[in-house]
């Protein structure tokens, strides 16, 4: 099986590996990269655990290969917090609303809805809902993942307007 | 949502910001799938395409000798090597091992396992096994299985049915005689489960020197080290199983005791770490996890009044082609065999059957769900022959908020309860006339529109009863838990738990029963998971026992920390215990608030000051608290009648779902429960656990099903035919709470963890129920497919049966 030379950007940090053309880019975050925040879950690209943003976008990493990742912009969700450790305003309202149960489908969660908010700052609960039908959650019917993306969103507009001010 | 139940306590039932939670927003749980050990190797599977064949021989030399393979181990070498996995009942023809020996008795059994120096290499090796397969009749309907000329899943144990009892709980006969009406129906539950997102997923290394396998592994079983250590011939103190690892969902699910027992030996046959992570299609075939796959034939005897007097029940479940623990889950529901209801007495009969299909494991609620849908249908078709409304029935035969503590046929004692207090919220929160008026609505622009009702209990804090009473060999009486609390010379206090956690939020649990005790911020309560070598017994989290169990040890445990800083406080004050008092880990003289020792001075006399300690006491500060659960310790009476679990928090759903008249689709509109399991511990913990389980059983009413064909193929087996609900399926949920504290538990805490899941299907199917009565039709199976329901609603709007009146019974349809 021939391998690649691959340099991918995670998190910032530009990293490089030699991979099998086969191997998949989550198992060269995972495995490789030892980044094992994003997870698997179906590996047939249904459930969403694996999402991670691609040039700023949510894809499944189950259903690319890592050469395909060549020279690309990857966000885990190691890379959401600030460098000092402080949460996110998205990972903090969903601590604050307890939007998650067993921890498994929330990194995949927690990377759909950064994608949402980066494009719509203040999203209906239908917009919450098709953003995150991709990701599926096991432990909490969706309530409370969809309490904390309203509150992430309410506090983000809070924080701007603050700063206006 | 709503009536939040005020309490006294000054941690319990608040607000808090679960422990656990931070971690797993940053990415930093520690899953099995991160457990990464040097020079680890990796496992693949060679399964059988049959589901049931003869194995006349398998040729591994082609995968011997593909690059990176360590080995190739099939089923005749581990059968001789280990013994055979537990099983909960007495069925000694059905012998289960890891790997198939000899025989294949389900599509996706494990014939072979790989071993290579990576998954994708392993995978590689796995497809060059050789399996010659001798191709043979399979059953695949268990009400063929039972017949006494059908083919046989284990010859040596001469029969399908694995299980048969039958039980009488009252004057069943005379109460029938006696009751003015009758009905018999039947209600079909088909095979689904909790399928988490998290796979099975196993890490063993042998330690030759230390003859030691440590083990981590995505467990939630109890005696799991105990089950392991057997089947690999090992004391028990030779297998260590790490419980510091996340588990990502299960359910009841997650006890991959064959995943772990091939694991194990593979790691001390082969001298390397092992690692298995099951793929999704080895998960949902050969996992090993599927649920309960019921066919209940119920008749209730009632009078014109609605007063339910008797129901006979017999329940059908199709276990698959091994027994394991599932058997067992139609013994569980007999705590609860009358739901909320005073009904008087009860026949119940129970079998298991087997079958050539993928194995059951135990599932969120043990049997109970299924059982209240078949429950929930009878209630629903006496209300609409009696022309009653259905939620006045039920009421009517409500047990009664001063009837508690409240003993049922089975012998279950009921704790407590007021479950009209509880409706009459549900119908206040969702402004019930207008909740008609809305379906009323819908169904004049010529919708087919229904309002569902279900009641039911959860009965909480397992101890386990069900296998002696299904098993005469088991004597199973006690099934503690257990926590250790030690401070230390800082003064800070760690708790330590027995079992690892999928999702419950123990650590939040623990933490805030400890804080309550010691009237100490529970935020600098740290909560670590032993390792089965040093942990206390636990049975880990299964039975909706934790808040309960884990609770009642840890405050337990707390207690007798804080008598001891009482203790050496009133030794060093020079009074008694009596006399002094006890703040927020400080003791002063009662009425002297100014003569007293702080937290710190005497956590510094526990650890250093052996001079300044009272007689006797021994150094340090720590306890440990091991607890059995309340009203067990008995078997089961000759009659059958047995404690199943001590507490029964109650659940009532109301829900608004259309069907589509076109496509057979089933939306749901509106969706409220009332729930009251005694004192909430954490809001946001029980809240999310209730929405989540009526998520799931959700799914388990319109979405999920593992379907057969009839040469017992698995067609449902990725995520693209097994359908999970996703946000666009979930409608908002709202909960309504009530609290009736249980006299038996330490904050009067019930269990609930399978809320939510108990009653959905039933809500659902009463709903549809309800919108299909207009075109006369009932429904009387799950999953509700729109495609086979949409032709039935299209027949029947074709032969014109009637738009109002009784609905008319379908028979069921037969297994597909």
């Amino acid at each position: 099986m021939s391998k690649h030379e691959v340099t991918v950007t995670v998190n910032g940090r530009p990293q490089q590996a030699c991979v099998e053309a086969r191997m998949t880019l989550v198992d060269l975050l995972r495995d490789v990269l030892r980044q094992t925040g994003t997870h698997v879950g179906c590996e047939h690209g249904v459930c969403g655990a694996c999402t991670v943003l691609f040039n700023g976008r949510p894809i499944r990493s189950c259903l690319m290969f890592a050469v395909q990742a060549d020279a690309a912009d990857i966000v885990t969700v190691e890379g959401l917090a600030d460098a000092s450790g402080n949460l996110s305003v998205l990972q903090d309202a969903f601590w604050e609303a307890h939007g998650l149960q067993c921890g498994y489908c929330t990194p995949g969660m927690l990377i759909a809805a950064q994608a949402l908010l980066e494009e719509t700052v203040t999203p209906t609960d239908e917009e919450i809902r098709e953003a995150i039908s991709g990701n599926l959650c096991r432990c909490t019917g969706y309530q409370q993942i969809i309490e904390a993306i309203r509150l992430a969103s309410r506090s983000s507009t809070a924080q701007v307007a603050d700063h206006d001010e | 949502m709503t009536s939040e139940p005020r309490s006294g306590f000054r941690y319990i039932s608040r607000k808090r910001r679960p422990q656990e939670d931070r971690r797993f927003l940053t990415g930093q749980g520690r899953f099995v799938a991160d457990v990464d050990l040097p020079g680890m190797k990796h496992v693949a599977l060679v399964t059988s395409p049959y589901a049931r064949a003869r194995i006349r021989g398998i040729d591994t030399s082609a995968a011997l000798g593909a690059p990176g393979v360590l080995g190739v181990l099939t089923g005749d070498e581990l059968a001789r090597a280990t013994d055979p996995l537990y099983t909960g009942i007495h069925v000694p023809g059905v012998r289960r091992y890891p790997l198939a020996a000899g025989e294949v008795r389900y599509v996706g059994e494990w014939v072979a396992a790989v071993v290579a120096e990576d998954r994708y290499l392993a995978e590689d090796a796995a497809e060059l096994v050789a399996v010659d397969y001798e191709a043979q009749e399979p059953v695949v309907d268990p009400e063929q299985a039972v017949l006494p000329d059908a083919p046989l899943v284990h010859v040596d144990q001469g029969s399908n049915v694995l299980l048969r009892k039958r039980w009488n709980w009252g004057a069943v006969a005379e109460e029938f005689a006696a009751a003015d009406h009758r009905i018999s129906y039947r209600a079909r539950w088909h095979r689904s489960s909790t399928v988490p997102i998290e796979t099975f997923g196993v890490v063993a290394r042998w330690d030759e020197s230390a003859e030691l396998l440590d083990v981590w592994a995505s467990i939630q079983m109890p005696k799991f080290p105990d089950h392991l250590a057997n089947a690999l011939r090992l004391p028990g103190n030779a297998v260590r199983v790490h419980f510091d690892v996340d588990v990502g969902g299960s359910y009841g699910v997650k006890r991959g005791i064959k995943h772990s027992v091939l694991v194990g030996h593979l790691a001390r046959t082969l001298r390397v770490p092992v690692r298995l992570i099951e793929d999704r299609l080895e998960n949902m075939r050969g996992g090993d996890a599927h649920g309960p796959d019921r066919i209940f034939d119920v008749s209730l005897a009632f009078d014109s009044d609605g007063t339910v007097r008797a129901m006979k029940m017999r329940a059908l479940d199709d276990l698959g082609a091994y027994a394991g623990r599932a058997p067992l889950q139609l013994g569980k529901p007999v705590g609860a065999i009358v739901g909320p209801y005073t009904i008087r007495a009860v026949e119940y009969e129970a079998i298991s059957v087997a079958t050539n299909k993928t194995v059951q494991e135990a599932v969120r609620g043990f049997g109970q769900s299924p059982t209240n849908f078949a429950i929930e249908m009878g209630m629903d078709r006496i209300a609409r022959q009696l022309g009653i409304e259905r939620l006045e029935l039920r009421r009517r035969n409500f047990i009664a908020a001063d009837q508690f503590p409240y003993l049922i046929p089975s012998g279950s004692t009921y704790d407590s309860g007021d479950y009209h207090a509880v409706m009459d919220k549900v119908l206040d929160a969702v402004d019930y006339p207008a909740l008609v008026a809305r379906r009323d609505e819908l169904r004049r622009e010529g919708r087919l529109a229904g309002i569902g009702i279900a009641t039911c209990l959860e009965p909480s804090g397992g101890n386990s009863s069900f296998e002696p009473l299904l098993n005469t060999r088991n004597e199973t009486t006690t099934w503690m838990d257990s926590c250790m609390v030690r401070v230390d010379l800082s003064g800070s206090v760690t708790a330590v738990m027995g079992t690892s956690s999928s999702g419950q939020g123990h650590e939040t649990l623990l933490s805030t029963v400890i804080g309550e005790v010691l009237e100490r911020d529970p935020d600098t309560v740290r909560v670590v998971h032993a390792d089965s070598l040093n942990a206390l017994p636990s049975n880990s989290p299964v039975g909706s026992r934790m808040a309960i169990m884990l609770g009642g040890a840890g405050a337990g445990a707390a207690r007798r920390i804080r008598q001891a800083v009482v203790a050496i406080g009133a030794h060093n004050l020079g009074v008694s215990t009596a006399d002094v008092e006890y703040s927020e880990g400080a003791v002063h003289v009662r009425g002297t608030p100014e003569r007293g020792l702080s937290w710190k001075e005497i956590v510094a006399i526990a650890h250093r000051k052996y001079h300044l300690m009272p007689d006797g006491m021994e150094p340090g500060l720590q306890a440990a608290f091991v607890w059995e659960v309340p009203g067990g310790g008995t078997l089961p009476g000759d009659d059958g009648r047995v404690q199943m679990y001590p507490c029964y928090a109650f659940e009532g759903h109301l829900v608004l779902a259309e069907v589509d008249r076109e496509t057979g689709l089933i939306s749901l509109r509106s969706y409220v429960v009332g729930h009251d399991c005694g004192t909430v511990i954490n809001p946001d913990i029980v809240h999310g656990m209730t929405y989540g389980g009526v998520a799931h059983g959700i799914g388990a009413a319109l979405y999920e099903r593992f379907s057969y064909d009839p040469s017992g193929q698995l067609v449902s087996q990725s995520f693209m035919d097994y359908l999970l609900p996703s946000a666009h399926e979930i409608p908002d949920i709202r909960i309504v709470s009530h609290c009736t504290p249980s006299p038996l538990t330490t904050f009067g805490q019930k269990g609930s963890g399978e809320s939510g899941y108990l009653g959905a299907p039933a809500a659902v199917v009463s709903a549809v129920n309800d919108a299909l009565a207009a075109i006369g039709l009932e429904v009387n199976e799950i999953p509700l497919w729109p495609g086979a329901l949409g032709d039935r609603i299209a027949a029947a709007e074709e032969t014109g049966t009637g738009t109002a009146g009784n609905a008319r019974a379908v028979p069921w349809a037969g297994p597909q």
